[in-house]
């Protein structure tokens, strides 16, 4: 089979802390049109992988590539990246479109500020308190801003670390169906999560890491089941 | 005029460039007015620095100050001096706190901006406030020591700005080496403050020489300002070269 330009790959990826091994011999793609689900208990190099991919970290072996271009520190790829985590990312003392504003402006979008307004209307923000700093929002409403952030230069790259962490129901629900709105739009979406019931709701492909390495790597036609994932990822983790 | 991204869905597996990435130097600007514009709002900043750029002026005064007595020189710019630097210490301390709050370090970290850009949009904030600072400081000097400024106060200002861009551009650095360690505040001054000694000292000796009210030095002083000049070529350029590796986030 011929691989998609899209594509995200990794080949032999590995990460040494000090001594510490994060991540051994990782190999798998993340096909563009996708969401690729990445499960793991505490420490199974699931932020470390997330790091790699966004170019802040650098890999201690292997490479990622990214169509015919490693993707790493000076690559020009970089700019096509965006990244939710648990942490908003975003500057608690600046207004929403402020911040929105900064960050486009940053990335080089022609007219950041309509653009800014353009995307706090797609996340549902355009009445949330235009004056009032970011520090002052729910929850809820610094993830749909911080979705906004890291759309703002249109990434072809989309990775969430966590992001439904702390989220209320409602919240947790709006982000499953922005993963799907991500995944329709074209991107390379790559979720790190600890919800597997989430993961099997929203994943096209799921790997499972145990200790820095992949353990289970699917991506069955059909989608996932929540139980059968579920046994799958006890059965893989199991010390 | 080039478009916006698109805001809704993109035909699916359509490649996507890159916006075409700003100026360096518009990208330093616009990082040194996002710091300036939080500062004008909240004023957190500012405030503490001056009023402990003030209260350090009084208390050298009732220490070291005769009443009804001129005092010297050297003491007069040492004090100056020395306020300068335990302020700019508390501002330099504050000045990567909003960048770790939220981790909003990581989403600059991922923009195209060259990190050269980003450390001189830091240091260009950082010496604006401590530039406000001075003036409040250098006035009240004036006016408590009676220090004869009225005729060499253009160079005294460029000693203050020549030492304040060699004093923020160690600190800048610093600072950002220290944004995730504990106890920061205790370690930024201990790991700062013997790399800025030279320019205390060239700057309170030139800032001596000048405010003397019997004899100025002005040559003495021409030669601590080309001293800081230096320094402050030296201190700007490894922060170029260093602020890459340290906020390299690996």
């Amino acid at each position: 089979m011929t691989p998609s330009p899209a594509a995200l790959r990794l080949a032999n990826v590995g990460k040494i802390y000090g001594g510490r091994r994060a991540l051994s011999g990782v190999s798998t793609a993340f096909e563009a049109g996708r969401v690729a689900a990445v499960l793991g208990p505490n420490g199974a190099g699931k932020t470390t992988l997330l790091g790699i991919l966004s170019t802040l970290v650098a890999p201690t072996t292997g490479e990622v590539r990214w169509g015919d271009d490693r993707l790493g520190h000076g690559s020009p790829l970089r700019a096509r990246i965006g990244y939710v985590g648990h942490d908003p990312g975003l500057y608690g003392d600046l207004t929403a479109l402020e911040n929105l504003t900064l960050f486009a402006a940053l990335h080089g979008v022609p007219d950041a500020r309509n653009r800014a307004q353009a995307l706090l209307a797609r996340v549902g923000l355009t009445e949330a308190a235009p004056d009032a700093p970011a520090r002052t929002f729910s929850r809820g409403m610094l993830q749909r801003l911080a979705l906004a952030r890291a759309l703002a230069h249109d990434p072809a790259l989309l990775l969430f670390d966590e992001p439904a962490a702390a989220l209320d129901p409602a919240g947790a629900d709006w982000l499953t169906t922005e993963l799907g709105a991500e995944r329709a739009a074209g991107r390379v979406v790559v979720l790190v999560t600890h919800d597997l019931e989430a993961a099997a709701a929203v994943a096209d492909q799921v790997v499972i890491l145990r200790r820095g390495r992949v353990v289970f790597d699917e991506t069955p036609a059909g989608g996932f089941d929540a139980a059968a994932l579920r046994a799958s990822y006890e059965a893989e983790t199991r010390a | 005029m080039p478009e916006s991204p698109p805001v809704g869905p993109r035909a699916p597996g359509r490649p996507s460039s890159a916006p075409r990435a700003p100026s360096f130097v518009s990208q330093a600007l616009r990082i040194a007015a996002k710091d300036l514009a939080i500062e004008w709002r909240s004023r957190e900043v500012i405030m503490t620095m001056t009023f402990l750029a003030v209260v350090v002026v009084l208390i050298f005064s009732f220490a070291f100050v005769v009443e009804g007595a001129r005092p010297p020189a050297p003491v007069v710019a040492g004090i100056l001096w020395i306020a300068l630097v335990m302020s700019g210490t508390v501002g330099l301390g504050r000045a990567f706190d909003r960048e770790r709050e939220g981790e909003a370090i990581r989403s600059l970290l991922l923009t195209p901006a060259p990190r050269a850009a980003i450390y001189l949009g830091k240091l260009a904030a950082t010496c604006a406030l401590m530039a406000i600072t001075e003036t409040v400081l250098t006035g009240l000097c004036a006016v408590l020591f009676s220090a004869n400024l009225g005729d060499v106060i253009g160079r005294v200002a460029l000693l203050l700005v020549l030492g304040t861009v060699g004093f923020a551009a160690a600190g800048c650095i610093f600072s950002a080496a220290l944004l995730r360690a504990r106890g920061r505040d205790a370690l930024l001054a201990t790991l700062l403050y013997p790399i800025i000694v030279p320019i205390v000292i060239a700057g309170a000796r030139g800032t001596a020489q000048l405010i003397d009210p019997v004899s100025p030095d002005f040559d003495g002083a021409r030669f601590w300002t080309e001293f800081l000049v230096a320094v402050d070529i030296l201190f700007v350029t490894a922060g170029l070269w260093a602020f890459e590796p340290i906020v390299g986030g690996d």
